[in-house]
């Protein structure tokens, strides 16, 4: 469904991206784990289309991505939450989500709906700035603001960053729930437990390049993986 | 006398706000000081005087006067918006990922050669506006209101109720909220960023359009170096109310107009264009970020 071939992809004058190799097939959840640093945001902005690639190329569902801008990738059906959530704070939660429906892939109401029944937090705070939200609730806000363009993938920056353990654990099954109604979802995580425990596959990336991939259980028990990035 | 001054301040002032309206909304989302701007409130005056001169020829005017004025603004505002859209995509859309001293320098260098256009175009002396309106107006408390200074707040005043309903209401208004608080997350939702520039440039300048018809109309001439003074002054406005803050310009400009009105009466005349700018080196000391704008945040 969505393949990265051969991306390097360059972040000022660093080579954030060397050469990776990522596919996701449709109604997977995949996560991407590395450190501080790694290219895990430098990813998924390259599919976003916010940065290009030098070289190698991005497909979605049979389709060159390479270059497009970013507007006409969402319009293509891939949605992102980034890292740090990026409510925009003056404006209401129900205008937030009015955005995130900007390009109407859906219909309004039933996907307004949609949201509110995932998160009913949100439409008791429906009249608030965005910025005046927790943590927690600019969260659930940032990833219902994607759905509000019905996307065929979600991509997940960090989602579980600066969050309490309970409301952790409330996204990841969220995340799971979206999932099984047929969103295909790209995870980025530091939480690497936690991502891997949800998803179907996982990639490890180190300094621009994918170092190990496959089942997220067989990653879960990898020796490197349990000593680099589950502290054991 | 102080009610008279009051009216005329007004009149001035709900001027700089429409013109103050096009640089804030400008500076919210590209954090460029449209230099240019100015220049467009000139164009306007000048198409304004031209147009009306015509309906005057061909004897619209005394036919309807209303119907004239509104033809001439429509066509006016038609004619400044496509100047401020393409100025965006000739000068300043090449130059969005450059140093932010280059789109500033373009705009000079916009501001400069629409200057000399017009000069060239349209001569380098005064032009006179037909005087249409005569001696009309109404007096109470022995102040005079003229029919063509009412007429200038109330269109205004019209104009600025629905530019903040646009942006407050619709979905074009929403977007372009979100691109002045983060561009990129905009365009993550979708939004097409370029668009919303442009559309930012054609409202600013149709603005601008307004208030140059209108000023022409009230001081009866133009040149081809008023889009100097007035833009300074409306820049003025825009950060005496805080820059990027749409309510700050209209109430920036407005208070400008104000004190330029009674400064210029109770204190002293000649220095007119005087009190803007020691108003905005106070205000540049005392409160840099405009008195309804933020302190900007430290972006994370």
């Amino acid at each position: 469904m969505l393949r990265l071939e051969r991306v390097h992809t360059f972040y000022g004058p660093i080579e954030a991206l060397r050469g990776i190799d990522i596919h996701i097939e449709r109604g997977e959840i995949v996560s991407l784990i590395g450190s501080n640093g790694a290219g895990k945001s430098t990813c998924l902005m390259t599919i976003s289309g916010i940065l290009h690639p030098a070289g190698g190329r991005v497909v979605f569902k049979g389709d060159d991505l390479t270059g497009a801008s970013p507007h006409a990738i969402v319009r293509m059906g891939i949605s992102q939450v980034p890292e740090g959530r990026r409510i925009f704070p003056k404006l209401t939660v129900f205008e937030n989500l009015e955005m995130g429906a900007f390009l109407r892939r859906g219909n309004f109401g039933e996907l307004l709906e949609y949201v509110y029944r995932l998160f009913p937090v949100l439409k008791e705070r429906a009249r608030q700035y965005g910025g005046t939200l927790s943590g927690g609730e600019q969260q659930m806000l940032a990833i219902a603001r994607a759905l509000m363009s019905r996307p065929d993938v979600l991509l997940l920056d960090e989602p579980s960053l600066g969050l309490a353990p309970i409301m952790v654990s409330r996204i990841f099954r969220t995340i799971e729930e979206i999932n099984k109604e047929g969103v295909t979802v790209l995870l980025v995580e530091q939480n690497a437990r936690a991502a891997l425990k949800l998803s179907h596959r996982g990639y490890v990336i180190e300094s621009g390049a994918i170092s190990l991939h496959g089942n997220s259980d067989e990653l879960l028990h990898n020796e490197k993986v349990r000593h680099a990035y589950l502290g054991e | 006398m102080l009610l008279q001054q009051i009216i005329n301040g007004l009149t001035l002032g709900s001027v700089y706000a429409l013109i103050a309206l096009g640089y804030t909304m400008v500076y919210g989302i590209l954090e460029l000081i449209n230099f240019a701007h100015g220049e467009i409130y000139m164009l306007g005056a000048y198409l304004g005087i031209i147009l009306l001169g015509f309906f005057t020829a061909i004897g619209l005017t005394s036919y309807s006067l209303t119907l004239s004025i509104i033809l001439t603004l429509v066509l006016t505002v038609i004619f400044c918006s496509s100047y401020g859209f393409t100025i965006e995509k000739i000068a300043y859309k090449p130059l969005r990922k450059a140093p932010r001293l280059s789109p500033l320098i373009s705009a000079i260098g916009v501001s400069i050669f629409l200057q000399n256009y017009v000069m060239l175009t349209q001569g380098a002396t005064d032009k006179v506006f037909p005087q249409l309106f005569g001696d009309r107006g109404i007096e109470f408390f022995s102040t005079r209101v003229s029919f063509l200074q009412g007429a200038i707040i109330a269109v205004a005043a019209a104009v600025m109720l629905v530019l903040h309903a646009f942006v407050s209401r619709t979905r074009m208004g929403k977007a372009i909220r979100a691109v002045a608080q983060d561009k990129t997350m905009a365009s993550l939702v979708g939004i097409n960023i370029d668009m919303v520039i442009s559309v930012t440039f054609i409202i600013g300048s149709g603005l601008a359009a307004i208030a140059g018809v209108m000023v022409a109309m009230y001081y009866g001439l133009v040149n081809y170096f008023i889009g100097y003074s007035a833009g300074i002054k409306a820049f003025t406005a825009a950060v005496l109310g805080g820059i990027g803050s749409i309510p700050g310009a209209m109430f920036g400009g407005i208070l400008l107009g104000l004190i330029e009105g009674l400064g210029a009466s109770y204190i002293s005349s000649e220095y007119k264009d005087a009190y803007a700018f020691i108003i905005l080196i106070i205000i540049l000391l005392l409160k840099p970020e405009g008195l309804l704008g933020k302190a900007s945040e430290e972006k994370i």
